[in-house]
């Protein structure tokens, strides 16, 4: 097994997350949920890296990205909630206050 | 043949299909899903068959890290703000411009990567197999060493990010209610004796002096 087999499943994976990106219009809550499975894809690149070139160096660096996505998940939750009192829903479509 | 059946590399090979199937599977049930509580029951399975393979990568400790941190506590924040919002799911209207806009861009983004995958890295990649450590070799030591003495203010400046995400989580979705009856410490302590008893003189009176005599 080579590293080859990890790049893939981590490119299908990365993929398959900016198809969700796209194809949720209606919940910000699954594009939210996306963006975490595209981190996921990103470590598990790293991770086949750092262990197919013995350095561990990669492995720190998703350590790091593990500590900054659970910030951004926070903070984005947290704003989804407050849209939500505001708005009573969470369609993406909605969310035009800015549009001009 | 069955001797290679029954090596240690075939299973892990075996184990890797699995896992990356299940992995496969649920992320498109993530992204299709209608209900969001089944999709972030779907991306819960993504973490923990991400974890397995991570484990096969032998990065444990990044492994039990992701099991602990995503599984324990950033999905049960997410299913604890799906169920706290009332979410309205609507009925399906057909394949929107967006949804083929989306599988446009990803089909481009696919290819690009097979592109880049199939020509422009044969040969830059290591192709041997996983380095086989002794038995005994902890990576937990190995990763700890590493974030400690090379990466340690990264470290530090790591908890400043999830203090700043904190202060930020709690500020966002404070809210005054107007029922809210919570003191401002600062004016209670500024107060003087005179905002609050007013001292009123007046002359003493003669009551209505009743059964009395003079």
């Amino acid at each position: 097994m080579s590293l080859i087999h990890y790049l893939v499943l981590a490119g299908v994976l990365f993929v398959i997350s900016i198809a969700g990106i796209f194809i949720n219009r209606r919940n910000v809550l699954i594009l939210l949920m996306s963006i975490e499975l595209m981190l996921l894809s990103v470590n598990i690149n790293f991770i086949a890296f750092s262990s197919y070139l013995n350095d561990v160096q990669g492995q720190v660096f998703v350590f790091f990205i593990l500590t900054v996505a659970a910030a951004e998940a926070a903070i984005g939750l947290a704003i989804l909630v407050v849209i939500f009192r505001q708005r009573k829903s969470l369609e993406v479509d909605n969310l035009n206050e800015l549009k001009g | 043949m069955i001797e290679y059946l029954l090596s240690g590399e075939f299973y892990q090979i075996m184990l890797f299909y699995v896992y990356s199937a299940i992995l496969i599977g649920a992320a498109l049930a993530v992204v299709t899903m209608r209900n969001s509580i089944y999709s972030a029951l779907f991306l819960i399975l993504c973490f923990f068959s991400a974890a397995a393979l991570w484990m096969l990568l032998e990065a444990e400790f990044l492994a039990l890290t992701l099991v602990l941190v995503y599984v324990g506590a950033v999905m049960v924040l997410f299913l604890f703000v799906i169920m706290m919002l009332d979410i309205k799911v609507k009925a399906k209207s057909g394949m929107s411009n967006y949804t083929k806009v989306g599988l446009l861009v990803a089909l481009i983004m696919a290819i690009e990567m097979i592109l880049l995958l199939g020509k422009k890295l044969v040969g830059v990649l290591p192709q041997d197999d996983l380095v086989k450590h002794a038995q005994g070799h902890s990576n937990v030591s190995e990763v700890a060493t590493s974030l400690y003495m090379k990466y340690s203010l990264p470290f530090e400046l790591a908890s400043v990010v999830l203090l700043v995400a904190i202060i930020a989580a709690v500020l966002l979705t404070l809210r005054r209610r107007d029922d809210y009856k919570i003191v401002n410490p600062e004016s209670q302590v500024h107060v003087k004796a005179k905002d609050r008893m007013r001292v009123v003189k007046m002359d003493a009176e003669r009551g209505n002096n009743i059964g009395g005599e003079e």
